[in-house]
């Protein structure tokens, strides 16, 4: 039967060219906005860990000396950080910190460079998944003697070294020499997880949590030694000495990143936080007593990184899809009326309502599935449109196989229920009538 | 023109009625409030710094840590930009207008407050004024000898107290002491004070990271800095010279230490336009929206008004065999869409109106002034008028003979 209909749903398609038309552009241009827009913000609000970012936490303790009702700051002062990461009490637990340095190989012939170095601990890449294309990581022990070692992203390794394994080749990070030991893959984490710190502060411009990863990776004593001067405070709550030295400054500056394995460990490691901070306030360092403790989806949610005018972007898509949808509703209902001569016919040869309510149907979704083609197409253009925009995210944006499904899915959908009204109506004609006038 | 029949008409069609009524309602709301946010987003591409821009450039090094001879590398390389052809006056300052990177501080009016009046940003650099081209309201500009070492005051904390002349902007001095003037009058940071001695028209913030309205919130301080605590150079040029004193600064500064990394080279111009990308891209995006939605809400009315003509065919021919001239038949189509252009006009002020409201409350958006209703009216009147027209023409080309058909 259902090839019967596609039949009648194509002759009639074809009998009136621009009322089709006229519904294929309205449901194409309706599904190319909101898919474009559905695209980008799947990709900047999507999990960078897929089945790990359940197990990862962002812990924050706060040894500010004011009473004030509020969250804690986004990231730790140095005592603490260094304190609750070298009690190993998580399964895996990691220390970050970025700054800019300038970096220089000897070997190639190449200017210095300006480039975000993460410092880190061993732990980082293990936890996070970090893909290697050559050597590893560095050992905890590394971390323990400040080891002159580095590990630098696939596009440093391209530039300086033209793609090949620079492993054991060492490289000039400011005024001091560092041994290359891993060279990652290509690795674009959306956001830059790791590092999302100070969201509420932003006000919706979150876009620069999307930035690449950094292009240089030290233990974070060594990065101290290298380029102490450079790291940035995230806030301050006294004056601190000049020349900065963030160590023993007033000031947070570090993230602490752990990794608890299963539900008993989260509410140990929850405990720990809070007889940590329950000791140092007895030692009378610490005043505050709110500990924080969220997986990474609830960080990422807590920071709102996903910038507010793509937000906007996604609620204005959907509006016009709507109006796109009045608008098919609207002209259908003209074609399937305009036939209720033809409907009267066949009701009075026997074909059921249902018989009639499903043709109709068909023909709609017909219509969706070439609006389909037709939106995907402009979905197309509306993303080379993105990647064209000044965002920093806007080198990951692609439609990736889910979202062209989705596409069709949605097109397919919009048209099905934007026929159900013009369906029910035609079904309903009364043949008697309509034979009458004939 | 007679109402009456139109509307006995419409009573018989009410969905496709109701429908064509929805779509120009929604139609309405949402291209009311994506013009009213596209002229929010150009208004702020405007914002007024306070510097003459059309005649600066910034050169930044990259930061070289800790030189010992900072502070005469600073002043030679000031000098030798001040030699250039085109430069006529040249600046090492701390900041530079929408570059996104600013000193901030808490400020207070009475040492004893607990919590800071407000946060201002702090600009400070030998010759800021004249190299910015800021122009003085009030009071006066630092004089040579009231300048001190940035290096080391920081260091220094007896040398801070020294620190003792400020210069405000204008919105800064009517926000601290509304109706008065600021001149004299002490600011606190921390336990030090210092006296405003002269008063801007206005010099905006670096970074707008307080809100638009803290955007001149700002306070010049007579210090002066050195190759390792600031790495902007700012360079006032004569007209149509600041793309060749650009290349001829860079290169003299690269020529005078070939290790240093130029980080950025631009003009104040260029660095604004980028400030405000995200905006214009906005604005852009907004744009084709409503295109976009006219054109479809358009279609849409032509696809009904079609149909709508083709199903009266019959009814036209006997209305003219009955005596109505082409023109009736041209107006009844026209009325009748004026009629449901009107009512989802209102319809979609309603609800235009209950967007606004929902954008004020996320989206920190003013209220939707009261000229967008009747400008958007008429717009879609128009829109609506057009898109009728071909369909009410071919029902008024009708002949009367279809009346006498297969009755």
């Amino acid at each position: 039967m259902l090839g019967y209909y596609l039949d009648l749903a194509l002759r009639s398609l074809k009998r009136n060219k621009v009322l089709t038309a006229l519904m294929v552009l309205a449901i194409a241009v309706g599904i190319g906005a909101s898919m474009t827009t559905l695209t980008v913000m799947h990709l900047l609000s999507g999990d960078p860990l897929p089945g790990k970012s359940a197990h990862l936490f962002y812990a924050q303790v706060d040894a500010a000396p004011d009473a004030k009702k509020r969250e804690p700051y986004d990231v730790l002062d140095y005592q603490s950080a260094m304190d609750l990461w070298s009690a190993k009490r998580a399964d895996r637990q990691t220390l970050i910190a970025d700054s800019q340095i300038k970096v220089h190989a000897p070997q190639a012939n190449q200017p210095p460079l300006m480039l975000m170095m993460l410092s880190t601990t061993a732990d980082f890449f293990p936890m996070f998944d970090v893909p290697f294309q050559y050597g590893r990581g560095w050992s905890a022990e590394d971390d323990a003697t400040h080891a002159r070692v580095a590990v630098i992203s696939a596009d440093l390794n391209n530039k300086l070294f033209g793609g090949t394994d620079s492993t054991g080749r060492s490289l000039r990070l400011r005024d001091s020499d560092v041994r290359i030991v891993g060279v990652l893959k290509p690795w674009r984490p959306s956001p830059q997880f790791y590092n999302v710190a100070g969201g509420r502060f932003s006000e919706g411009q979150t876009a620069a949590f999307y930035t690449k990863p950094e292009d240089v990776f030290t233990p974070l004593g060594s990065g101290l030694e290298i380029n102490g001067d450079n790291f940035q405070p995230f806030t301050c709550w006294g004056r601190p000495s000049m020349p900065l030295h963030l160590q023993s400054a007033p000031c947070v500056w570090i993230g602490l990143w752990v990794q608890l394995d299963d539900a008993a460990r989260v509410a140990g490691y929850r405990r720990f936080l809070e007889d940590y901070v329950a000791q140092q306030k007895a030692l009378g360092r610490i005043t505050r007593s709110d500990t924080r403790l969220r997986d990474l989806m609830q960080w990422l949610d807590f920071n709102g990184v996903v910038p507010r005018d793509v937000r906007l972007q996604t609620w204005l898509a959907f509006a016009f899809l709507a109006i796109c949808l009045f608008n098919t509703v609207g002209l259908l209902l003209a074609k399937f009326l305009r036939r209720s001569g033809e409907i009267g016919v066949r009701r009075a040869l026997g074909a059921s309502r249902a018989a009639v309510f499903a043709q109709c149907l068909t023909e709609a979704g017909m219509i969706g599935l070439i609006g389909g083609v037709a939106g995907w197409l402009l979905t197309l253009a509306g993303l080379w449109l993105v990647r064209r925009q000044p965002t920093p995210y806007a080198d990951m944006v692609h439609l990736d196989p889910g979202m062209f499904l989705a596409t069709f899915a949605l097109a397919v959908a919009t048209s099905l229920l934007a026929g159900l009204l013009p369906a029910m109506l035609a079904a309903r004609v009364a043949p008697a009538l309509q034979l009458k006038t004939l | 023109m007679e109402l009456r029949p139109i509307l006995s008409t419409l009573r018989r069609h009410r969905i496709p009625a109701l429908l064509l009524v929805l779509e120009i309602a929604l139609t309405c709301a949402i291209v009311c409030n994506a013009v009213f946010l596209i002229s929010q987003r150009l208004q702020r591409t405007q914002m007024a710094s306070g510097v003459a821009e059309s005649e600066l450039v910034q050169i930044q090094l990259a930061a070289i840590g800790k030189p010992a001879d900072a502070k005469a590398r600073a002043q030679e390389d000031l000098a030798l930009l001040r030699q250039l052809p085109g430069v006529t006056a040249a600046a090492l300052v701390s900041q530079v207008p929408f570059t996104n990177s600013s000193s901030n501080t808490g400020i207070k009016l009475d040492p004893a407050q607990k919590l800071p009046t407000l946060n201002a940003t702090m600009y400070m650099g030998e010759g800021l004024i004249g190299t910015y081209g800021v122009r003085l309201v009030a009071g006066r500009d630092f004089q040579a000898d009231e300048y001190l070492d940035f290096d080391a005051m920081k260091s220094d904390p007896n040398l801070q107290s020294k620190v003792g002349s400020v210069i405000v902007t204008q919105a800064l001095g009517e926000r601290l002491w509304p109706g008065q003037s600021p001149l004299g009058k002490n600011i606190y940071l921390g336990e030090t004070s210092v006296r405003v001695i002269g008063v801007v028209q206005a010099l905006i913030r670096p970074s707008l990271f307080m809100g638009d309205d803290a955007a001149q919130w700002t306070m010049i301080f007579p210090l002066r800095m050195s190759a390792a605590s600031a790495s902007r150079y700012v360079l006032r040029t004569a007209s149509g010279q600041r793309e060749a004193v650009l290349e001829g600064a860079a290169k003299a500064l690269r020529k005078a230490d070939p290790h240093r990394i130029i980080l950025e080279k631009k003009t104040l111009d260029d660095i604004r336009r980028e400030f405000f990308r995200n905006d214009r891209a906005m604005a852009g995006i907004l744009v084709g929206v409503i295109i976009a939605l006219l054109v479809v809400t358009a279609l849409g009315i032509v696809g009904l008004a079609s149909f709508w003509v083709a199903q009266r065919r019959r009814t036209i021919g006997v209305r003219r065999a009955l005596g109505a001239t082409r023109r009736n038949i041209l107006n009844y189509f026209q009325t009748e869409n004026f009629l449901l252009a009107t009512i989802g006009i209102a319809l979609g002020m309603v609800l235009a109106y209950g967007i606004n409201l929902f954008l004020m409350t996320h989206y920190e958006l003013p209220r939707l002034p009261p000229i967008y209703f009747p400008v958007g009216a008429v717009v879609l009147w128009l829109i609506g008028q057009a898109a009728v027209l071909g369909p009410a023409l071919r029902a008024a080309a009708v002949p009367p003979v279809v009346a006498t058909r297969s009755v």
